[in-house]
């Protein structure tokens, strides 16, 4: 009699939960689960604990050596007079000629594909690359040099230039392409039905075209920002390792792998996750106050 | 999976044509400007990509604008100088074990994700979409002490995991999409003749899921194959994939002629100009963006 009552009862509640979504399928959700909890969550808070247990000092050490370091707290400066143009001249650039490209035309597909060949060099081939053409004898000096508008070779390479300059090698084509998504989901009659009511070009854009993109351009910048505030191999080949381009990465790079005190590290690193996050959530909230409707062109 | 997208777009093109027509006359100078700046790009891209190139054929280039003499040496003693063989095979061996355990772990979330209301769905969905989001130094530092403290790292199997952290919610981010635009009726049809959901998996929706899995391994292997900050942080010597070399190589410089390097970086970016060729076949990467999109709102 209390056996079939607990079956019951079990039954019951497995009704119950179901009636609220949860039932054996979700367990295909499992190991998804156990791996970012095992491989990104507990590394993380392992982390963020190890910032809080310096070897030596209070719990906040980590933190202080950091911020009164002018050396070490530089490097957010740095990264962020980096990361922050880097992403934004992508974005801008990228808008009028993607907006220019919507149409169709003869080698489209063709001209989007060598857009994305910068994508495959990755940042170390465009170091190399950058190093050969805009060194002080590589082709870039010599034209200019040679068509009389240099007397002597620019400067473009181990400095902050350089950096800059992979930086939008690489950023560039990844925004591009998705302004490009974005600028075709904006439903095209929208604009027509603009033009009849006697708006020129530019009032179309701005008025039709412009807000109906803006909360894919504030994805767009996250994401080619996030690619830009990591950098780390392009400010150790093209950049000035030591001075000019000491990025956040590097920082915490060297305290770990050099300088052997994974506290330090793990509190620089938990400071680059807080200011890039914080620059996104920014961004983020900026976006959030704009139309999302149904006619495409939403973030 | 692209036809169904396609048709929209065109049928977007191809209605906005004839709208197009008289701005382009009008607006002549904004376009010159426009295309004189993506001209501009292209020469300097050329620039960039040629230096490497004529560099990596090229004997004693001193100042002048092409090399005095023309050699393929330096692909040879690279191969050997760099022992790129077991670079080579190791890249291989990583970015395949990535892509099929983030295939195997990604997959079938992204179809709870995508057929299921569940509590907690969209903080899970964050959770998943953090590891794109984040740099990867910031997570790749704490993981890779965690690594080296169960002797993990350094080695293979430090590299194949830290990979993952990105793969898997990369997986997660195509696939939940992908997987939204199948009918699920197909499934409860299924159902309805008595399949079991093991049968409904590997009968009905393996068929359909096929082109969208492979459209997502070879992203994972393109980005994988690419991805420099986390194998760097967990390699060894032993274990490490063709960009670490290449940087090693490249910061430890004065030793190594700098033409090997060049000639390393051009058999990288070949490797994954093929890669990304054929996986421009099977994806439109705007289409992709488009449906990644979605997932966000």
């Amino acid at each position: 009699m209390s056996g079939t009552t607990a079956a019951t009862g079990r039954l019951a509640l497995r009704h119950r939960l179901a009636e609220h979504g949860i039932d054996r399928q979700l367990w295909l959700l499992l190991p998804a689960m156990v791996f970012i909890v095992g491989l990104f969550l507990y590394p993380f808070l392992y982390g963020l604990g190890l910032s809080f247990q310096p070897s030596e000092g209070g719990a906040l050490a980590s933190y202080e050596a950091f911020f009164s370091d002018p050396y070490q707290r530089g490097t957010i400066w740095i990264t962020l007079r980096l990361a922050l143009p880097a992403a934004l001249f992508n974005v801008l650039a990228a808008v009028p000629i993607a907006y220019r490209m919507r149409g169709r035309f003869r080698g489209k597909r063709l001209l989007t594909i060598l857009l994305v060949v910068p994508i495959t060099l990755g940042t170390v081939l465009t170091a190399q690359g950058l190093l050969n053409y805009l060194g002080p004898t590589g082709w870039f000096n010599k034209v200019l040099t040679g068509l009389g508008l240099l007397s002597d070779p620019v400067r473009l390479t181990n400095n902050y230039w350089g950096v800059l300059f992979s930086l939008i090698i690489t950023g560039f084509p990844f925004a591009f392409l998705l302004i490009l998504s974005y600028l075709s989901g904006i439903d095209p009659t929208l604009e027509r039905a603009a033009a009849t009511l006697g708006a020129d070009w530019r009032q179309r854009f701005r008025r039709v075209t412009l807000p109906l993109l803006a909360p894919g351009l504030a994805t767009t910048f996250c994401l080619t920002f996030v690619l830009a505030f990591s950098v780390f191999p392009s400010a150790v080949l093209v950049g000035d390792p030591a001075g000019e381009t000491r990025v956040i990465s590097l920082a915490a790079y060297q305290a770990a792998y050099e300088s052997f005190d994974y506290s330090l590290a793990s509190a620089i690193a938990m400071v680059m996750g807080a200011v890039e996050l914080g620059v996104i959530a920014l961004v983020l909230l900026w976006r959030s106050s704009l139309y999302k409707g149904a006619t495409g062109g939403k973030g | 999976m692209a036809g169904l997208l396609d048709t929209t777009t065109e049928s977007t093109t191809a209605t906005d044509a004839p709208g197009d027509r008289p701005r382009r006359l009008v607006a002549s100078p904004g376009a010159w400007l426009v295309w004189g700046a993506v001209a501009f790009f292209f020469v300097n891209l050329v620039g960039v990509i040629g230096s490497v190139l004529v560099s990596s054929f090229g004997n004693r280039w001193f100042g002048t604008w092409l090399p005095q003499e023309f050699t393929t040496d330096w692909y040879s003693s690279a191969w050997e100088d760099f022992n790129l063989f077991q670079v080579v095979l190791v890249t291989l061996e990583v970015s395949l074990l990535v892509v099929v355990i983030s295939v195997l772990i990604g997959v079938p979330a992204s179809y709870v994700l995508a057929r299921r209301d569940f509590p907690g769905k969209r903080p899970l969905f964050l959770l998943f979409l953090l590891p794109v989001l984040m740099p990867p130094i910031t997570y790749g530092i704490p993981l890779a002490t965690v690594l080296y403290k169960y002797n993990l790292a350094p080695g293979l199997s430090g590299v194949v995991i830290a990979n993952l952290v990105p793969s898997v919610p990369f997986v997660i981010l195509t696939m939940t999409p992908f997987i939204e635009q199948i009918s699920p009726t197909i499934e409860s049809a299924a159902r309805m003749c008595g399949a079991s959901t093991r049968a409904v998996f590997i009968r009905i929706l393996a068929p359909l899921l096929a082109p969208g899995i492979l459209a997502s391994s070879i992203l994972v292997l393109v980005r994988t194959v690419g991805m420099f900050e986390l194998t760097f942080l967990t390699s060894g010597p032993t274990s490490q994939t063709l960009v670490v070399k290449i940087f090693t190589a490249m910061s430890s410089a004065g030793i190594r002629a700098q033409q090997g390097i060049d000639a390393m970086a051009v058999i990288y970016t070949t490797s994954m100009l093929v890669l990304l060729v054929i996986a421009l076949r099977f994806v439109n990467p705007t289409q992709l963006v488009a449906r990644v999109r979605d997932t966000e709102d």
